[in-house]
């Protein structure tokens, strides 16, 4: 268990002062332009050494990740953070927000300065309303405690854009984000060319996760060594763990990586309802992740490397738990539904795909479906996955992969007892 | 420096920057498609032509992926393209299968039928049959406008129509709203498009979505005529195709020509059609008691002769109007010499352009395509937009690339790219000329630049001064500058026939009337006989005058006419076309005049031999013959030669005083401006329609 000692979100609960005296109380902004004055390539090896690992899904190493960014450069460079957590059961960056937001903030300036950008944007999710009414306010704060700004007391000129998105779940993607600052309508990009080339208003941009970023200053504060230290090989340092469904108490908690799921919810969440022998199954990363059926989730650990080999994958870190209760089709549909609904209609597979699932699903569901119908459904999902622009194609396909896998006979069940009820009322 | 790269295990050498797809097209290869489109941006968002690249384990939108994106080989081999493996294939029908499932199957009754982008590739790369149970998507009808019906339970959403509406004719009025598969392709406030290119979308759809409206249910395909010809709606002769049935032009369709129109037409040229159809003169009349009556093609050209004959040659007038060609201007041109007549004229309009200055100083002289190369355009009394669509397309093309300055003197119009608004007349250009103006800069400090003269200012009293300010404004521009071959004067004209009728020399001769003069003495009662050949933007007085009307629209000169004389159209004869760049194209036969009508050059031929001084040519090979002795130029088809500089010099040394009114562009309403159009109940709806949508002042208030 991570010791409090490691912490690094020291007001995640908001139980202490959020604003600028708070979090300097806590620890942040202390000495940050001794940060600064270690340099550029200082700081990238510190987050390189740190082996921090993207937090928003993918996992991408965010050190490697910030030494794309082109040198001399003509153009300016910026940073997106992307705060637009719409990945259902994600929970987390807005606790950072609205609780932690100097953390983000001075997260920011250093990530800046590492890509010599004097410009960041932080890309809220629509429904965020309090989160940016609090962030807005830090940086307020920031600004008049010349932190930031114009000729700042850290020596690295620099501007924080905080941009209210208009709620959608496509605009969680890099490419559709920036388009979405730009004041198009959030479609996602073609790749290459790649933000770091060609990004937001065509100059060099890297986008980044609010929790990637505002672990940041802890990071260069106690070195990337100590982070490192923390969790499991190549799945380093802490990680804000979401639990939410059929537990006792849903919650968010900083683990470290690495940690045993079952640690997790027995010991953060007060166990499945129910008991463990009542769980069904896990999702272990947002809803876009496969679900973990009960029996692979006993030993299963929450690292990015672990959730692979099971076909899965860490995401967010957005634990779904679900008991023996749950109509594990039926909540299949619900996250279809949610991605027919988000899909952006740009590209074909997953305009016209993710509606089909979703409604072969549906009945299913009911029963009103065929066993032949199980092979098409996993066809059509093969037939989205890894063929359209974005990811968010293949995040509505895995879901409904993993439901074949692992539960087709649950749904076979379902078609024969409604065939039974028909035949019945037939006769 | 080139990049191999092996496409299905042939190797080819492509340029930095060719995509895949292209290096398919290079190697022979097919690549399925339908958001590409050539000539638009690329969106990617098809799907459709997916293909394998060995080592990477997803397939690749081979429209997007540039070869020397790919990352190389760890042993430096090319890299390897499939585009027929199992991966390949089984992308191809599930993407096909996805566009299909949402498709209504009313290919029976679709007008896109048999030309359908969808239907083809369906047949060639999809499967045989639905697996889809639910019910398929319907989406509400939309209404933009009377050109173009919409199917929209058809469309598969490339974006091919809103990227052209954007980026090619300028106007942001087409979008998609919502998300997912509930997106729909709408004009926002369902509305008609304001554009004169809107048409195209129709081409460029590759589904039944949007469709012809005006042709809607009339034809299939398959049972047209086809034949390729030219425009002669406006001066820049845009390449056509001509789809005929039995005796009607059904429609008129872009050809690819990337010298003039790339692949794009206005809407006038594509649906002024039916106006082929309606108002036409197919037999001659003659004048009895003040009534038209039908006549005999005998009793006409015995009249017309006999009159003719007993005016002396003085009191003779010949007019050539806008959309005749070369060869019954040459035969006009020759009969009036034969007749000693001095008055001939084809500049209906007054344009003050004087052939004996040169031939650079009535051409476009660097040409359409020219206009990709330029980096300061002056635009000098004229509204491109509506005297030449396609061309304006072809500025917002450049302006689009960055480093394009356009400066306007004239009226202060949208022209679907920003620009420098100068001043509204000759004080302005006279400023300009002076080096008073900051927009001389601009001109000296272009690598390129143009001067593009409309002829609207050229027709003006004070023509002359102006033509001559604006050439010494393009000589100043270039002055030491080693452009070479580099002409930046550019005249642009609005009539088809102009440029041919400026090299044939249909000028007065001295002591001859130009048009004014003709119209003039026909009022004054100076004027016995006077011959209209297709001149229908003048208005001949009422009075004693004699006027032979040859031509093929019951139109303004008809109305007047004493005798007429009918004639073919463009599309009913093979006659040639010089554009405003001096372009010699031939257009094609596609349907015979109707009724009695006959080929303009048979009738003055006709006439000829009434008269008594029969031309020397019994076909129209002959006449060609005699035509290209006298001018060899007019031989060499599709072709456009510099004329010598020293035509811009020679008009830079006319000077004059220029008026105080502002310069306006000649086109009063870009859907009625010849014959053909006035007669097409389609130019006229949409000509409505653009007058009670500029008139409605909440929109205004939108905008």
């Amino acid at each position: 268990m991570l010791q409090d000692k490691d912490r690094i979100f020291r007001n995640l609960y908001g139980f202490h002062d959020w604003r600028l005296a708070g979090a300097r109380a806590r620890g942040a902004w202390d000495n940050t332009k001794g940060l600064i004055d270690n340099g550029q390539d200082w700081i990238i090896n510190e987050v390189k050494a740190s082996g921090l690992r993207g937090r928003g899904g993918a996992g991408f190493p965010t050190g490697l990740k910030w030494s794309f960014m082109p040198k001399n450069d003509p153009r300016p460079s910026y940073l997106v953070i992307n705060g637009d957590e719409s990945e259902p059961g994600s929970c987390k960056d807005r606790e950072i927000m609205r609780h932690d937001p100097h953390l983000l903030i001075e997260g920011a300036l250093l990530a800046s300065f590492a890509m010599k950008a004097h410009t960041c944007f932080i890309y809220l999710r629509g429904e965020f309303i309090r989160e940016r009414e609090r962030l807005q306010a830090a940086v307020d704060e920031a600004y008049d405690a010349k932190l930031i700004g114009k000729d700042n007391l850290n020596g690295w000129d620099f501007d924080i854009v905080v941009h209210h998105g208009a709620g959608a779940y496509i605009c969680g993607e890099e490419t559709a984000l920036i388009e979405s600052i730009e004041g198009k309508k959030g479609m996602p990009r073609l790749k290459p060319p790649f933000p770091a080339n060609v990004g937001l208003y065509g100059a060099p941009t890297t986008v980044n996760n609010v929790e990637s970023i505002a672990v940041v200053p802890d990071i260069l504060r106690r070195g990337g060594a100590w982070f490192a230290s923390l969790g499991k090989p190549n799945n380093t340092g802490t990680k804000l763990f979401q639990i939410s469904g059929h537990v006792n108490n849903p919650c968010v908690v900083e683990e470290e990586m690495g940690i045993p799921l079952r640690d997790l919810i027995d010991k953060h969440c007060g166990g499945v309802r129910g008991g463990w022998d009542n769980l069904l199954c896990a999702i272990p990363g947002g809803s876009s992740m496969p679900m973990i059926p009960a029996e692979q989730c006993n030993d299963l650990t929450m690292d990015f490397d672990a959730l692979v080999k099971l076909k899965s994958g860490l995401g967010t870190a957005a634990v779904i738990v679900m008991d023996k209760s749950t109509d594990i089709i039926k909540a299949i549909t619900r996250i279809a539904y949610f991605y027919k609904h988000e899909s952006c209609g740009q590209c074909t597979p997953c305009r016209e795909g993710t509606g089909w699932m979703f409604r072969v699903l549906d009945r299913m569901q009911r029963g009103e479906a065929e066993k032949r119908e199980i092979d098409l459904l996993y066809n059509v999902t093969k037939q989205v996955e890894g063929h359209t622009i974005c990811a968010l194609g293949d995040a509505a396909a895995w879901p409904v992969q993993g439901l074949i896998r692992n539960y087709r006979h649950v749904i076979e069940e379902r078609i024969e007892a409604h065939k039974a009820i028909v035949k019945e009322a037939a006769e | 420096m080139t990049k191999p790269i092996i496409i299905d295990g042939q190797l080819v050498e492509v340029e930095p920057g060719t995509t895949i797809l292209q290096a398919c097209e290079m190697a022979g290869v097919e690549i399925p498609r339908f958001c590409y489109h050539e000539r638009l941006s690329i969106a990617g968002n098809c799907r459709m032509c997916l293909v394998e690249v060995e080592g990477i384990p997803k397939p690749i939108a081979s429209c997007a992926m540039g070869v020397t994106d790919l990352p190389p080989n760890k042993d430096g081999a090319p890299r390897k393209v499939l585009t027929a493996s199992p991966m390949v294939k089984a992308a191809r029908e599930g993407v096909m299968e996805f566009l299909l499932i949402n498709h209504p199957l009313d290919c029976p009754i679709c007008d896109q039928g048999g030309e359908c982008d969808l239907q083809d590739q369906a047949m060639a790369y999809g499967v045989g049959g639905s697996r889809y149970l639910e019910n398929k998507r319907a989406v509400e009808e939309k209404y933009i406008g009377p050109l173009i019906k919409t199917f929209m339970n058809r469309c598969i959403h490339c974006t091919r129509c809103v990227r052209f509406m954007t980026e090619v004719a300028g106007v942001e009025e087409l979008g998609a709203i919502s998300r997912g598969e509930d997106m729909e392709i709408t004009t926002y406030l369902d509305r008609g498009i304001l554009s004169e290119m809107s048409a195209n979308v129709n081409d460029l759809c590759p589904v039944g979505a949007l469709t012809h409206r005006p042709w809607s249910y009339i034809a299939r395909p398959w049972e047209l005529e086809k034949t390729q010809s030219f425009d002669v709606m406006d001066a820049l002769g845009s390449a056509i195709r001509v789809d005929s049935r039995g005796p009607s032009v059904l429609r008129v369709l872009p050809r690819n020509n990337d010298d003039v129109n790339e692949e794009w037409i206005s809407d006038k040229t594509r649906f002024a059609c039916d106006g082929l159809r309606t108002q036409r003169l197919d037999q001659p009349y003659v004048r009895d008691g003040g009534r038209l009556r039908p006549a005999s093609w005998d009793e006409a050209l015995g009249l017309a002769a006999q009159k003719l004959k007993a005016a002396a040659p003085d009191r003779i007038g010949f007019i050539a109007g806008d959309l005749v060609g070369a060869e019954e201007m040459f035969a006009l041109k020759d009969l009036s010499s034969r007749l000693k007549v001095k008055s001939i004229d084809c500049r209906q309009d007054g344009a003050k352009l004087d052939p004996w200055l040169g031939r650079a100083s009535y051409l476009f002289n660097a040409t359409i395509a020219g206009i990709d190369k330029a980096d300061a355009i002056l635009l000098v009394g004229t509204n491109p937009r509506v005297e030449a669509a396609v061309l304006n397309a072809r500025i917002l093309k450049r302006w689009r690339q960055g480093g394009l300055k356009v400066g306007v003197i004239g009226e202060a119009v949208p022209l679907t790219y920003k620009y420098d608004y100068l001043g509204a007349g000759g004080q302005t250009l006279q400023e300009v000329a002076d080096g008073r103006h900051s927009f001389t800069e601009v001109l000296k400090g272009a690598q390129r630049p143009l001067v593009i003269v409309g002829s609207g200012v050229a027709a003006r009293a004070d023509g002359a001064a102006i033509l001559g300010t604006a050439a010494r404004i393009a000589a100043a521009a270039v002055e030491g500058k080693d452009a070479a071959g580099w002409n930046p004067f550019n005249v642009l004209h609005t009539a088809a026939s102009r440029v041919a009728g400026l090299d044939l020399g249909l000028v007065p001769a001295k002591g001859g009337l130009d048009v004014a003069g003709q119209l003039d003495a026909a009022a004054r009662g100076k004027l016995d006989v006077l011959f209209l050949l297709g001149a229908d933007e003048i208005d001949v007085p009422v009075g004693p005058t004699f006027v032979i009307y040859q031509g093929h629209h019951g139109d303004r000169g008809a109305h007047r006419a004493d005798v007429i004389l009918p004639g073919a159209a463009y599309t009913e004869k093979s006659a040639t076309y010089l554009n405003t760049e001096g372009r010699v194209q031939m257009t094609e036969r596609c349907v015979f005049p109707p009724g009695e009508a006959k080929e303009d050059w048979a009738i003055l031929r006709a006439l000829s031999g009434k008269v008594g001084n029969a031309l020397p040519y019994d076909t129209l090979a002959q006449l060609r013959t005699e035509l290209y002795k006298d001018v060899p130029a007019f031989a060499r088809l599709d072709s456009v030669y510099a004329a010598p500089i020293d035509g811009v010099s020679a008009l830079a040394k006319v000077t004059g005083n220029i008026g105080a009114d502002p310069f306006v562009s000649p086109i009063k309403d870009f859907y009625l401006t010849n014959p053909i159009a006035r007669a097409s109940a389609v130019m006229a709806e949409m000509s409505a329609l653009k007058k009670t949508m500029q008139g409605e002042p909440r929109l205004k208030a939108a905008e």
